[in-house]
């Protein structure tokens, strides 16, 4: 019903010589939670206001369900937004606020009051209601922003980093809840962050953005497992992927991925990506995703303990592999000190590989075949 | 309760060693606060102390102003003040010197606050310059604006008049205006203008629903400010008019053959609303700072 198309959309400040959003082509569908996510000055924000309208775009278009809504007021798009901080206003009750939009929509004092107890209860705020945005607290003040945003019922919720000002443990609450209250609206959602974690947590889709551009947009575990460049792969995942510069080449008739100088500093890879024999490339490979052992094992490299940071459900070890660093998750009672030495072995198909120049993915033969296979 | 004993038993060695440098630092500490007390009480006793006398001077009989030694706390009456109001052309200058000061608020709100939005809003080029050439258009003396503007009125047909007056009012409160309410639209975020926009108002919607209800306190300050400016201003009034004069023009010209208790009566008639007003906007007045909206 309200699919959210935006075509070539591209937006300049004044000031800065820099497109702020360039060129961005996105379809968000009907019903979907749609995240944005890219670190601060990207252009999320951007984008997300020109699609309330708060903005207008230098070229491009916007349409919301069948409406080309490019330059029409806020008004006139059937929106509703969840401000970063909160823009509650500071002279209406809780009531009065959520009641707003409503209001302004005419709506029968019946169906305010009706709409207006709904959301307030839905955000559990219905004993605030005749309170002062200045007697709530930050989480309530966040919700009575989130319950204004779905009393008028939008086809469109536009939230620009709602859970940004609350304290860690809030947030972590709110998010679940958030994910919760908007799947059970259905109503098209585009919920703008910085935070990757939220964006893993709560999106149907995500798209991922960098200097006014999409670089990539998929579900949030395509996104994790597959990220399109070095960018995403660092931006995302706690820690960051690792990304080892390595040479390809053949050992003895084994494919191995040789660290630094040394062929002995080579970990074994299957024989499928023998297309990157004899290349310098570079491995992306998530801590997770790392068999570490004490003693060697065939195929694996030998690294030396930096750091042991212990994180409670697991541990996290900063192992030097030929002054490379490489980030490893171990199990939380894998008892190893700093300086020892570690065995390290990835796991050979959840490495992805990037080209060291343009640090994008190399498409492996080996996915082109199970994709035609499976098609 | 035995172990916060202890606690302070152990303590009690280590506060006797600290305590002489402590206590020193104490009697500096109150030796300042005693100094900046002094020093404001001197401030405000140099300031208060003419009002005092005036407003003594104002309220007791004629014949009590010629006694020395004056009396500190006087027999009240209202004999000096009856006696100026009573004074030829005195009600009709004080009718008018309200009726300028109302024009001149309005004007000057009509014209300053839209500005002052602007300024607050909107991120246009040299628009810290043009904040700077808005109050230094203060820097030009009155005596050079008013004599050229009373040529200018004169052709017009309008000199003499309250609306002479009030115009010139307009242009010298103008710039203050400009400034006080750019602060006070300054204090309401962006963001709440964008709220109102996207639940359904249009910009001026959005203005009248969120951003008014905000700042009444501020603006009606801005305009409290200009009726002030323009009660007491007496030079642009003086030059302005003939034959129908502000208050303050009136005062001045009947200044040197008038009697000490129309003196007193006419400068606390002057003096007094500017000091109740100031007390009651002193807080959008005093680094034009406003409260803080969420």
């Amino acid at each position: 019903m309200a699919d959210i198309v935006i075509r070539a959309v591209s937006k300049s400040f004044d000031r800065s010589r820099v497109a702020a959003v360039q060129g961005v082509d996105l379809t968000v569908k009907d019903g979907e939670l749609f995240v944005l996510l890219g670190p601060s000055g990207c252009g999320k924000t951007t984008l997300l206001r020109m699609i309330a309208g708060l903005e207008l775009p230098d070229s491009g278009t916007i349409t919301i369900g069948e409406q080309d809504v490019t330059m029409l007021p806020p008004r006139r798009r059937d929106i509703a937004m969840v401000f970063q901080s909160y823009a509650i206003f500071p002279h209406l009750t809780v009531f009065q606020n959520i009641a707003f939009g409503l209001r302004m929509k005419k709506a029968s004092a019946a169906t305010i009051d009706e709409r207006v107890r709904w959301a307030a209860d839905l955000v559990e705020l219905t004993d605030y209601l005749e309170r002062r945005p200045a007697q709530l607290s930050g989480g309530q003040r966040q919700r009575v922003a989130v319950a204004r945003a779905v009393a008028v019922g939008p086809s469109v919720l536009l939230m620009d980093e709602p859970l940004s000002n609350l304290d860690a443990l809030l947030r972590l609450k709110f998010r679940s809840d958030l994910k919760k209250l908007v799947h059970e609206l259905k109503a098209t959602t585009i919920y703008v962050t910085h935070d990757q974690v939220e964006a893993l947590s709560l999106g149907d889709r995500m798209a991922v953005m960098r200097d006014g551009q999409i670089v990539q947009c998929d579900t949030p575990l395509q996104v994790y497992d597959r990220p399109a460049n070095t960018f995403v792969g660092g931006f995302i995942g706690n820690p960051p992927m690792n990304c080892l510069a390595v040479t390809v080449n053949w050992v003895d008739g084994h494919l191995q991925a040789q660290v630094g100088d040394h062929p002995e500093n080579g970990f074994a890879l299957s024989e499928d990506l023998r297309q990157l024999a004899g290349q310098q490339v570079l491995a992306g490979i998530r801590g997770e995703n790392v068999r570490a052992g004490r003693t060697r094992t065939p195929g694996s490299v030998r690294g030396q303990v930096a750091v042991v940071e212990p994180l409670g459900s697991q541990t996290l070890v900063t192992v030097t592999i030929a002054d490379q660093a490489l980030k490893v998750l171990t199990a939380s009672d894998f008892a190893i000190n700093e300086n020892a030495d570690l065995w390290i072995r990835p796991v050979t198909e959840k490495i992805r590989w990037f080209h060291p120049v343009s640090q994008e993915e190399i498409q492996l033969e080996r996915d082109r075949q199970r994709s035609r296979s499976t098609v | 309760m035995t172990a916060g004993t202890g606690e302070r038993a152990a303590a009690t060695p280590a506060t006797a060693v600290a305590r002489p440098a402590r206590r020193q630092a104490g009697w500096r500490r109150t030796g300042r606060t005693v100094g900046r007390y002094a020093g404001a009480i001197l401030l405000a006793a140099w300031v208060l102390f003419p009002m005092y006398l005036l407003t003594v001077g104002a309220f007791s009989a004629s014949s009590a102003i010629y006694q020395y030694p004056r009396a500190l706390l006087p027999h009240l009456s209202l004999g000096t003040m009856r006696f100026f109001l009573d004074s030829a052309g005195v009600p009709t200058a004080l009718g008018r010197s309200v009726i300028v000061a109302g024009i001149t608020a309005m004007l000057a709100m009509a014209v300053g606050a839209p500005a002052g939005y602007a300024l607050a809003r909107f991120r246009f080029r040299f628009r810290g310059s043009y904040r700077v050439t808005i109050v230094s258009t203060r820097a030009f003396p009155v005596v050079v604006l008013s004599i050229p503007l009373a040529v200018f009125f004169l052709q017009w047909g309008i000199y003499d008049t309250i609306w002479a007056v009030a115009l010139m009012h307009t242009a010298l409160t103008l710039p203050f205006v400009v400034l006080i309410t750019s602060s006070v639209f300054d204090s309401v975020a962006v963001d709440l203008e964008e709220a109102a926009q996207v639940f359904g108002c249009g910009r001026l919607g959005a203005f009248v629903r969120v951003v008014v209800p905000l700042t009444v306190p501020g603006l009606a300050a801005a305009g409290a400010f200009s009726v002030l400016m323009s009660y007491n201003e007496v030079f642009a009034a003086s030059i302005l008019t003939l034959e129908r004069p502000t208050l303050p023009a009136l005062v001045l010209n009947a200044l040197s053959d008038s009697p000490n208790p129309y003196k007193y009566a006419a400068a606390w008639l002057l003096m007094a609303p500017t000091f109740i007003f100031i007390f009651l906007i002193r807080r959008y007045i005093l680094g034009f700072g406003t409260q803080s909206q969420l």
